[in-house]
C-alpha cells in the first residue's frame, strides 16, 4: 500500500474557533459511513492502539445521543459524548460533541463523506464557541498520556502492515 | 501542559489576526515599525501596541539602529503550538490507519 499525500490524515485550524481534519480512503463511502457509524465497527479504529475502548453508544437519529468511552494505556479514562443534530446516510453528519474532561463545553461536528476517484475523501470540521476550547480540544490528545503510548504504536503499525 | 489565560503566550499571541499579518510581513525578513505602518495601512499606536505583544512572548526580537527600531521573527515559540496540531494529527493519523483495514474487510465482504 502506497502512501500519498491524500493518505496522510491532515489536521489544520482554518480559524481560531476550528479544527479540520481530513483524510482520503480506498473505499467507497457507503463503507467508510459505516465504519463511521457502526459500534462494532468503529470499536476497532477508534483506540488509535493507545488504550481499551469501553463502550461506544450510538443512537443514529437525529435528536439521538452517542458516547465513546476508552481507557488509555496510561489509565486514564475518558468519553466523548454529544447528539446527533442531522443525518444524511453515506454522506453527512452533524453532531455535537463534548469531551468528559471539559463537560461544559460543546463543540459542533461536520461530518463530510465525498466520493473521490472511486475512494472517500473525509473530511471532520470540529466548530468551537472560543479559542480557548478549540485549544483545549488539540490538548485533550496528550492529556490522554498518549505520547507514552507512541514506541507501543509503531510496533502495532507496523504488525498491521 | 498548562498556558495562561491571558495572552502570554505564542499560542494566543498568534490567535489576534492583526498580530498574525505583522508576523506574515517579518517573515520576509526585518521591519521597521514605519516599514510595518505603511505595509499594513494601521496607525503606528497600534502597529506599536501589538509589537510591544509579540515581543513579551519572544516571537518578535528589537534592534536599534539610530532612530530607527527594527524587528524581526523569531518563530520559536510557535513550535508548541505546531506540536499540539502535529500530535492531535498523529492521533487521528493512528485511528485512520486502523480505519483502513476495517475498510479492507469490509470491501472483501461486499
Amino acid at each position: 500500500m502506497t502512501e500519498t499525500s491524500g493518505r496522510r490524515a491532515t489536521v489544520t485550524t482554518p480559524t481560531d474557533t476550528q479544527i479540520l481534519i481530513t483524510r482520503e480512503f480506498d473505499a467507497p463511502r457507503h463503507l467508510v459511513y459505516r465504519a463511521y457509524t457502526e459500534p462494532e465497527l468503529i470499536r476497532r479504529w477508534w483506540h488509535a492502539n493507545r488504550g481499551e475502548i469501553q463502550s461506544i453508544e450510538i443512537d443514529l437519529r437525529v435528536g439521538g445521543l452517542w458516547k465513546y468511552a476508552m481507557k488509555a494505556n496510561g489509565g486514564f479514562e475518558f468519553s466523548f459524548h454529544g447528539q446527533y443534530r442531522e443525518i444524511v446516510p453515506d454522506e453527512r453528519l452533524v453532531s455535537t460533541e463534548t469531551f468528559s474532561g471539559a463537560p461544559g463545553v460543546e463543540a459542533l461536528d461536520t461530518t463530510t463523506f465525498t466520493e473521490k476517484d472511486g475512494g472517500t475523501y473525509l473530511e471532520i470540521l470540529v466548530q468551537h464557541q472560543t479559542q480557548e476550547s478549540r485549544d483545549a480540544h488539540l490538548e485533550s490528545g496528550m492529556e490522554a498520556g498518549l505520547q507514552d503510548a507512541l514506541s507501543l504504536l509503531e510496533q502495532a503499525v507496523r504488525e498491521l502492515a | 501542559m498548562a498556558r495562561a489565560a491571558t495572552t502570554t503566550d505564542a499560542f494566543n499571541a498568534v490567535a489576534e489576526p492583526r498580530r498574525r499579518q505583522i508576523l506574515d510581513a517579518l517573515v520576509h525578513g526585518e521591519r521597521s515599525v514605519n516599514d510595518l505602518v505603511e505595509q499594513l495601512g494601521v496607525a503606528q499606536p497600534v502597529v506599536s501596541k501589538h509589537l510591544r505583544v509579540l515581543r513579551e512572548v519572544g516571537l518578535v526580537r528589537a534592534r536599534e539602529d539610530g532612530r530607527q527600531r527594527f524587528y524581526r521573527l523569531d518563530a520559536a515559540p510557535l513550535r508548541e503550538v505546531y506540536d499540539w496540531v502535529r500530535d492531535y494529527e498523529q492521533l487521528w493519523s493512528e485511528r485512520f490507519e486502523l480505519l483502513d483495514t476495517v475498510l479492507e474487510e469490509l470491501k472483501q465482504e461486499e
